[in-house]
């Protein structure tokens, strides 16, 4: 990429930033909001009635599932609200008579995606750690599952975003694939806890691997390893971002 | 080298069914102010939207500054700067905000003096820092001019500009575009308004369905069609055989007339019918005049 090319895509990174930290009462604290309210319902509830790996707590186990949470919902819709709302208003052209190219807006959407899910996570986190105690058994891994999980959820935005006309296409994309997938993959329960022809049907969901090796990061141990997680959630990605990059090539629902 | 170049370009929809551009060719030198007119459907939008890249042409090729559209797309739109038709705007940005942005998609940074100097010339210099959402219609279109402007390309687009906006806007607008023309900038002008088109543009092409159907200096396309206009005002019912030419705006009635003796028959087909008429006048055909009947000889 060469530095005039570099500069574009550094712009467009900047400006999707800005744009959800210019409403980030919106963008951040509401959804931080949220899962302090899932983690005092749910942890009230539940803490004296279920212990998950033997020793982990039950508000202890809830804190990474709820951060994972937020990172994935939140960074899906970064890039997906952006582009909807640009295609919609009409000032998707200010792009399209841009040289940059489609890796250019696929990097600058995805790492806009990626900052904010990491900084609404983060937000989570220094909320509700005071909630129970929290492990960093292996930070490294939960440093790569939480960008892992935003920038592919980043680049689902993306071709959400791209292919929806209409606000409720969007909302449906949200909210009988994203919330779902999100939801049922042991973000608030271990899948060893189900039964067996449901924890068959968990491993099959990638938003599971996500979350189940982010909490590996915390407490060391997993429902799955975090190798075979790493290797799900990284060719999920490959394959959701060479998707993206081709829909974006093609200017597929943007260029007739 | 041309500063845009029109090769056989055509474009269809659903499948082929609706064809909305029809081999169009034509190049528009370097420091050229060209106009591109035509009735709605004609194809215009079409063509600008394959120029800027905005669509794909079904057959043909486009250049711009001697760079494909398609295959070196980054040169070509580095040296465009297209002022869109829809009043479009991004509701989250400050005008100088939207401003450095659009800059920097072009790779261009550090050109705050431009983007002042953009700002007083588009009479927007006590909007930098208003939120787009706070703009009337006509200062949002100004800011739309100054985006198109911001990376300083040599080539320049306005596609219906001045649709509904005030006078003050239109004579800032030209005026600042006509200094850019001066000092080289190309510019390809689509506009409704066939006043401003004859009293800016050097050279005109006329499209219809698709096709272009006239493409010559505006002088001499005004020299080479009907020469002499019969405008006058009435309220009474004009006789058939003058109806059945004549072009009316409310009371406004226009007439061709190729000559004097064409003049007298008129006058007195008007006198015969006792149609009393005001403000008479004589004059040279318009732009207007030549327009409508190269799109009425077209359809024949």
């Amino acid at each position: 990429m060469s530095a005039i090319a570099l500069q574009g895509a550094r712009t467009l990174f900047y400006k999707e930033v800005l744009r959800f930290w210019k409403v980030s009462f919106q963008t951040v604290a509401a959804p931080v909001l949220t899962a302090v309210l899932y983690l005092m319902i749910f942890g009230h509830v539940l803490e004296d009635h279920v212990k998950v790996y033997g020793t982990v707590g039950y508000t202890s186990f809830l804190v990474p599932g709820l951060v994972m949470m937020s990172v994935l919902q939140n960074s899906f819709a970064n890039s997906s609200s952006s582009l909807i709302q640009s295609k919609i208003t009409g000032n998707i052209v200010f792009l399209l008579v841009t040289p940059l190219s489609h890796w250019a807006w696929f990097v600058a959407y995805v790492g806009a995606s990626v900052v904010r899910g990491l900084v609404v996570g983060s937000g989570v986190f220094l909320v509700t750690c005071w909630f129970a105690p929290i492990s960093f058994a292996a930070p490294l891994w939960i440093l790569v599952f939480a960008a892992l999980g935003a920038g592919m959820l980043g680049a689902l935005g993306l071709i959400a975003g791209l292919w929806a006309e209409k606000f409720d296409q969007l909302a449906a994309f949200q909210n009988f694939i994203i919330m779902p997938m999100t939801f049922l993959s042991g973000v608030f329960y271990s899948v060893h806890s189900l039964p067996g022809l449901w924890q068959g049907v968990s491993h099959l969901n990638p938003f599971f691997y996500m979350i189940d090796g982010f909490r590996h990061g915390f407490f060391g141990v997993s429902d799955a390893s975090p190798w075979l997680s790493l290797a799900v959630v990284g060719t999920s990605f490959v394959l959701v971002a060479g998707i993206a990059l081709e829909l974006l090539r093609r200017g597929y629902k943007i260029r007739s | 080298m041309p500063a845009i170049s029109f090769k056989n370009v055509s474009k269809t929809y659903r499948g082929g069914q609706v064809r909305a551009l029809d081999g169009v060719s034509f190049d528009i030198a370097p420091g050229e102010f060209f106009g591109l007119l035509g009735p709605n459907g004609a194809g215009k939008t079409s063509l600008i939207s394959i120029l800027a890249g905005l669509a794909q042409a079904s057959g043909g090729s486009v250049e711009v500054m001697g760079h494909d559209v398609v295959d070196d797309y980054a040169a070509a739109r580095r040296a465009l700067g297209i002022v869109p038709q829809e009043l479009v705007f991004d509701p989250f940005f400050s005008v100088r905000e939207a401003l450095e942005i659009q800059s920097g998609y072009f790779g261009v940074k550090g050109n705050g003096a431009w983007i002042t100097e953009l700002l007083e010339n588009l009479g927007l210099a006590d909007k930098a820092n208003a939120n787009m959402r706070q703009l009337s219609g006509g200062m949002k279109r100004r800011v739309l001019v100054a985006q198109a402007l911001v990376h300083r390309p040599p080539v320049i687009v306005l596609d219906e500009p001045t649709a509904g906006v005030d006078v003050e806007l239109r004579q800032t607008l030209w005026a600042f575009i006509a200094r850019l023309n001066r000092e080289g900038h190309t510019v390809l002008l689509t506009t409704h308004y066939l006043e401003e088109a004859e009293a800016l543009c050097g050279r005109i092409a006329m499209l219809k369905t698709g096709r272009v159907v006239a493409l010559d200096r505006t002088s001499d396309l005004l020299a080479g069609r009907a020469s002499t206009m019969l405008r006058f005002k009435t309220d009474a019912t004009l006789p058939p055989a003058i109806a059945a030419q004549a072009r009316i705006t409310g009371r406004i009635v226009q007439v061709k007339a190729h000559d004097a003796a064409e003049v007298e028959t008129i006058l007195s087909t008007l006198r015969s019918a006792n149609c009393p008429v005001e403000d008479l006048e004589i004059g040279r055909a318009d732009l207007e005049d030549v327009f409508l009947e190269i799109m009425q000889g077209a359809t024949q």
